[in-house]
């Protein structure tokens, strides 16, 4: 049977490209190595629900239609609409996010990645105070302190910790576990908490209490620590502020606990202040937890083509980026959108209600591999190709590292590139009359 | 009896395992329960599967019950998915997030059975 090796797994931001895919007859007979999210993910091709045929809504119910009808129902509800709202576009490659920017462009639409519910804040608080990281390979050759702040990569990324962090083996920490020390701050105890050497309970949305308190303790005024700061001892502040400091290599790790809490961006800003305060007196790192395999590469290809990671708006002819006022929830909360295209994401379950609501009243154009909560509110669905499964592409790591998909089965899908190909040339010839050699 | 709660939402590598699998029994099992500690369970006279009512400033929301004493006392977590979003806070202060994490929730037992996923969506096209 032909076994394909070094396989990078398209779900999550560990993007792992250590699996090994046997397949026959153009099925996918095995999987090896990927974690339980990567595995389903992989099998899921064949054995899920998927969008089989193109549809469109019509008194209420979705019925099949040509791919051609598809697409020109999509063009229209584009080229009528005043402000649309394109979002997603983080489960698929690089170079589809490169024509959904495009076709944001040409249809002067507000485009915002999966960040928006995710790690946006972060971005925010990398622009006001840098992005003080490294690669995973650095943080598995050398980090001998990992600290997970607000995540729980046993669950949402679950081989991080064996192959890049607290597990792993590296060059100058060949014991693995035994070279690392591991610090998990959370508000609850999660699983990976229950493996940590210190797990720090920290009150729901205090976490840039309990940085400032940190960074007191680096800076040497412990006198200014309270008893207690964000339900967590002094005593264990400045225990945890000395183990930071005897460190050769410490990473911080943070995930939505961070970004979603309150203070928000100003969480992770100062994280970036107290890696500068730490970096007085060692090596010391932070990294974001992405979430979607390609989250990071909507944020590259963003940056490149238009000067902003995330909510852009093209509705005055250039880039205009704002998120709490272009972001995806903001423009649906305020009722502003008047159409929405989504791609390779589900607004529908990730979404709060009163976004929600608004994608239910407007014309809803969905691109995607399965069918979700977003296919139940959308008025035309376009199937596509499991990218890095059925179509080879780009997609950067949580390190932002870039790395190739392969292609791995044949389909007779189109891919999201194709799909938003075909949207450019229909959305040209409807707002400008013309019939578009294929300029792309 | 009601308990007052400060929810939070997250992922769950059932939620993740499942997040392709939307249309399936598996996706509503991973993600339509409310998790507390046994201490907050045993105040409101609801064992592991029983329904709670979830309330919030912005919705309400019926979920199974789960036990999970990795919670503090008064922290309540539903796996992210569109269970909790119908009672998570859509504000984004201004920097583009919403609050997925940190609304206060009153907590109920009740009869009434969640919604699987299509019955929940059909909630949002009705209105
Ligand atoms: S950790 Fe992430 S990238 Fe690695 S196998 Fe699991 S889901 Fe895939």
């Amino acid at each position: 049977m032909p076994v394909i090796k070094d396989v990078v797994c398209s779900l999550c931001g560990c993007l792992c490209d250590d699996i090994t895919v046997t397949v026959e007859d153009n099925k996918i007979m095995g999987v090896k190595n990927a974690c339980i999210l990567g595995h389903s993910k992989t099998v899921g091709v064949q054995t899920h629900d998927r969008i089989k045929t193109p549809m469109i809504r019509k008194d209420g119910e979705l019925v099949e239609v040509t791919y051609e009808e598809a697409i020109d129902a999509a063009a229209r509800i584009l080229a009528n609409s005043r402000r649309t709202l394109s979002y997603g576009w983080c489960s698929t490659s690089c170079e589809a996010i490169s024509k959904a920017i495009q076709l944001a462009e040409e249809t002067g639409s507000v485009i915002d990645s999966t960040a928006n519910v995710c790690h946006g804040p972060s971005a925010l608080a990398t622009q006001e105070k840098g992005n003080p990281g490294a690669t995973l390979g650095e943080i598995k050759n050398r980090s001998d302190l990992i600290i997970f702040w607000g995540c729980n990569p046993i669950h949402a990324h679950p081989r991080h910790m064996t192959r890049y962090s607290s597990f792993s083996r590296g060059f100058f920490t060949p014991n693995g576990r035994k070279d690392r020390k591991m610090v998990v701050i959370d508000v609850r105890k999660t699983d990976t908490a229950k493996r940590a050497d210190k797990y720090i309970e920290i009150e729901q949305g205090s976490d840039l209490l309990l940085v400032t308190a940190l960074r007191s303790a680096i800076n040497g005024h412990e006198a200014a620590i309270p008893k207690n700061v964000a339900g967590v001892s002094k005593a264990e502040i400045l225990g945890l502020a000395e183990l930071m400091k005897n460190s050769r290599f410490v990473s911080i790790l943070f995930g939505m606990g961070i970004t979603q809490s309150r203070s928000k961006y100003k969480n992770g800003d100062a994280v970036s202040s107290l890696i500068s305060d730490l970096t007085q007196h060692t090596k010391a790192i932070m990294m974001g937890m992405r979430g979607h395999y390609n989250v990071s590469g909507f944020g590259e290809v963003a940056t490149w083509e238009t000067g902003y990671p995330m909510a852009i708006d093209f509705s005055k002819g250039y880039p205009y980026y704002n998120p709490g006022e272009t972001g995806a929830n903001d423009v649906l909360v305020r009722e502003e959108v008047d159409a929405a295209i989504v791609g390779a994401a589900d607004p529908g379950a990730h979404f709060p209600q009163k976004a929600v609501r608004h994608l239910a009243r407007i014309p809803l154009i969905q691109i995607d591999p399965y069918p979700n909560p977003t296919t139940e509110l959308a008025d035309v669905v376009i199937p596509a190709a499991v990218v890095g499964i059925e179509v080879e592409g780009t997609a950067y790591r949580m390190d932002a590292i870039p790395i190739r998909m392969k292609k791995l089965i044949a389909t007779e899908f189109k891919t999201d590139e194709e799909i938003l190909k075909d949207l450019i040339v229909k959305v040209r010839e409807l707002k400008r009359g013309e019939v578009t050699c294929q300029s792309y | 009896m009601k308990i007052k709660a400060n929810l939070i939402s997250g992922r769950t590598t059932k939620q993740g395992a499942n997040l392709e699998a939307k249309t399936y029994k598996s996706y509503f099992e991973a993600c339509s329960y409310c998790e507390l500690n046994s201490v907050d369970l045993d105040k409101l006279g609801a064992y592991e599967g029983n329904s709670l009512k979830v309330t919030s400033e912005f919705g309400e929301v019926v979920v199974f019950a789960k036990a999970n004493d990795g919670n503090p006392k008064g922290l309540a977590f539903i796996p992210m998915g569109p269970w909790a979003n119908t009672v998570l806070n859509p504000d984004t202060h201004g920097c583009g997030m919403p609050g997925l994490k940190g609304v206060p929730a009153e907590i109920e037992i009740t009869d009434e059975k969640p919604l699987d996923m299509k019955s929940l969506m059909k909630k949002y096209l009705e209105n």
